[in-house]
């Protein structure tokens, strides 16, 4: 892991401050992401993790502070325009199309590098037709990185919950994106399943190159594949830094832990 | 024999032209999980607009031929739909995002009253005629087969065939091309639509355009069977049982719905009508969808609903 290069701050976090009427669930937060690492958000439950990933896409407007990718500022935008910013993202809480086969939800990923216009789709001409196939192989490379060839034609509502995470996984990086933010990809799966999914993120973080940020509770997992982690608790950030720095940091203990009053 | 196969033609092309209607209530629900009220007078608003344009475009630019003036307006009238449909999202749908399903139907049913409305100050009030050339001669077919043969009526033949050509068209699109995908997904899933760059508003726009078409082929041909008048928009309320027997969320459900009503409709007129001194065509169909509900909530072809406790 040493090996790979990390580059410049490609996402920068400022001063990020979040209310829902009168809960503060971020109190300006700050962390920045840099290029090809793995940067964990940690926290206990209710600490503000998934609403910090939900800003990052869009989801969420945030009151205060601002989002800087690839220096380019943004406040107002909706998760499509972030999307196209190369921002991807896989949900919590399965949110795959189900009705749809794998293949269709993999494809469905391709949808912001499809360039061919809506009437020759519906005509089906030849500009479409070898577009559609060139994305069609894209999608192969993805499924077969992902070892789901079996289940291609399969309508995802009937896989297996590792299965359909791994789709979920799939379906964004089909995106090809910079920047993938996962969250809590492992919840819920059994201990072959987290083995599996840690190997897929390894291996696209090493291979293409994707910058990733993840949220996860299995701390096991989060000290063994990041490179920085951030803790949250109760919305305030209270430790940056490398695993072993995190770890050590009494702040961070006592979140988890508790401390001796 | 023959008379019963004859009802059931009859009723199987009635049954494709509901479908065809229920189809515009799938589509918006199933893309925007909007009950769209309005299916009615969009199609009686498009019904207008053609109408009007039948008669206002030859006599302005001076077209002879019958042909190419009800192109054009059939094409004017699309257009006029497109407004509509990008209108409808932008001064509506956009600002109601995330709202509960009761409040989007709400806003519908204002939408119905306020279309039913301009409709009638833009394009008139009285009847008016869209006449695209429909052969109405019966034909008998199959006359070796039986005595007498079976009697069709050509411009319901030729109805159905435009719209089962419809529906087909419009399934391979949602199917075979990546604006479909992307419509499919977000009927899924709205939030990861939006995560892999799907934008929604454009989305909503694209189909409520569809449904818009839809309601246009819908009360072309209604109109030029039964005139263009107000009573078009409650052709819509004769979908609604075909909906809810299809189920919703399901195309092939609104298909297969429409030919049951359509057939359930002719055949029980037919043959349980005298026990019961007849009329049952008009509330056939909403005993039908009723009795479905209580049995399949979902629908025949809808997703079943399982909720996590």
């Amino acid at each position: 892991m040493s090996s790979k290069k990390i580059g410049d701050v490609i996402l920068d976090v400022r001063n990020i401050s979040l209310k829902f009427g009168g809960v503060n669930a971020l109190t300006d937060i700050s962390f920045n992401v840099r290029e090809h690492e793995i940067r964990a958000i940690i926290g206990p439950n209710g600490a503000g993790k998934s609403s910090m990933l939900n800003c990052i896409n869009g989801v969420y407007r945030p009151q205060m502070g601002s989002i800087t990718m690839r220096g380019q500022t943004f406040s107002h935008m909706d998760s499509h325009q972030v999307a196209s910013m190369g921002i991807g993202r896989t949900f919590q809480n399965l949110a795959l199309f189900k009705g749809m086969s794998v293949l269709d939800n993999i494809m469905s990923g391709r949808n912001l590098k499809i360039r061919s216009n809506i009437l020759l789709q519906a005509l089906r001409l030849g500009p479409a037709e070898r577009e559609e196939i060139m994305h069609r192989e894209a999608v192969e490379r993805i499924i077969d990185f992902l070892e789901i060839q079996a289940f291609r034609k399969t309508p995802v509502g009937q896989l297996a919950y590792g299965l359909q995470k791994r789709v979920d996984l799939g379906r964004a990086l089909a995106m090809e994106p910079q920047v993938l933010l996962l969250d809590e990809p492992m919840a819920g799966m059994n201990v072959e399943e987290k083995q599996d999914m840690c190997r897929f993120v390894l291996d696209v973080n090493d291979e293409f190159g994707t910058t990733v940020v993840l949220i996860e509770h299995d701390m096991g997992v989060v000290m063994d594949i990041s490179d920085r982690v951030v803790v949250l608790d109760y919305g305030k950030k209270i430790g940056d830094g490398t695993p072993e720095e995190v770890r050590n940091n009494p702040d961070v203990i006592s979140a988890y832990l508790g401390t001796s009053h | 024999m023959a008379f019963f196969l004859e009802t059931l033609l009859g009723g199987l092309m009635a049954g494709m032209l509901y479908a065809l209607v229920a189809l515009g209530f799938v589509l918006i629900f199933k893309a925007s999980g909007v009950f769209n009220f309005a299916q009615g007078a969009m199609v009686l608003f498009a019904a207008l607009a053609m109408a009007r344009f039948s008669e206002w475009i030859p006599a302005g630019l001076g077209i002879m031929d019958p042909l190419l003036g009800n192109v054009l307006a059939f094409v004017g009238a699309g257009l006029v739909m497109f407004a509509v449909a990008w209108t409808i999202e932008r001064l509506v749908l956009r600002h109601l995002v995330n709202q509960e399903g009761a409040t989007l139907l709400m806003a519908t049913i204002g939408i119905t009253y306020f279309m039913e409305g301009l409709g009638q100050t833009l394009f008139g009030s009285s009847i008016y005629k869209i006449d695209i050339d429909m052969p109405k001669d019966p034909v008998m077919i199959l006359e070796r087969v039986f005595e007498g043969g079976i009697l069709i009526n050509k411009e319901d033949f030729y109805a159905a065939l435009i719209a089962g050509v419809l529906v087909a068209l419009l399934s391979l699109f949602f199917q075979k091309t990546a604006t479909g995908r992307a419509l499919r997904a977000v009927a899924d899933d709205h939030q990861a639509a939006q995560s892999i760059g799907i934008p929604l508003n454009r989305i909503w726009v694209i189909v409520w355009c569809v449904a818009g078409v839809v309601a246009l082929v819908a009360g072309m041909i209604w109109g030029s069977k039964l005139g263009v008048q107000f009573s078009l928009t409650t052709v819509a309320l004769r979908a609604l049982p075909v909906v809810i027997l299809g189920g919703i969320t399901s195309v092939p459900g609104a298909i297969v719905g429409g030919l049951i009503i359509g057939v359930g409709e002719k055949l029980s007129e037919v043959y349980l009508g005298p026990f019961v001194g007849g009329g049952i065509e008009i509330w056939f169909a909403y005993v039908l969808a009723l009795g479905f509900l209580l049995v399949r909530p979902q629908g025949l072809f809808g997703e079943k609903i399982i909720d996590r406790v």
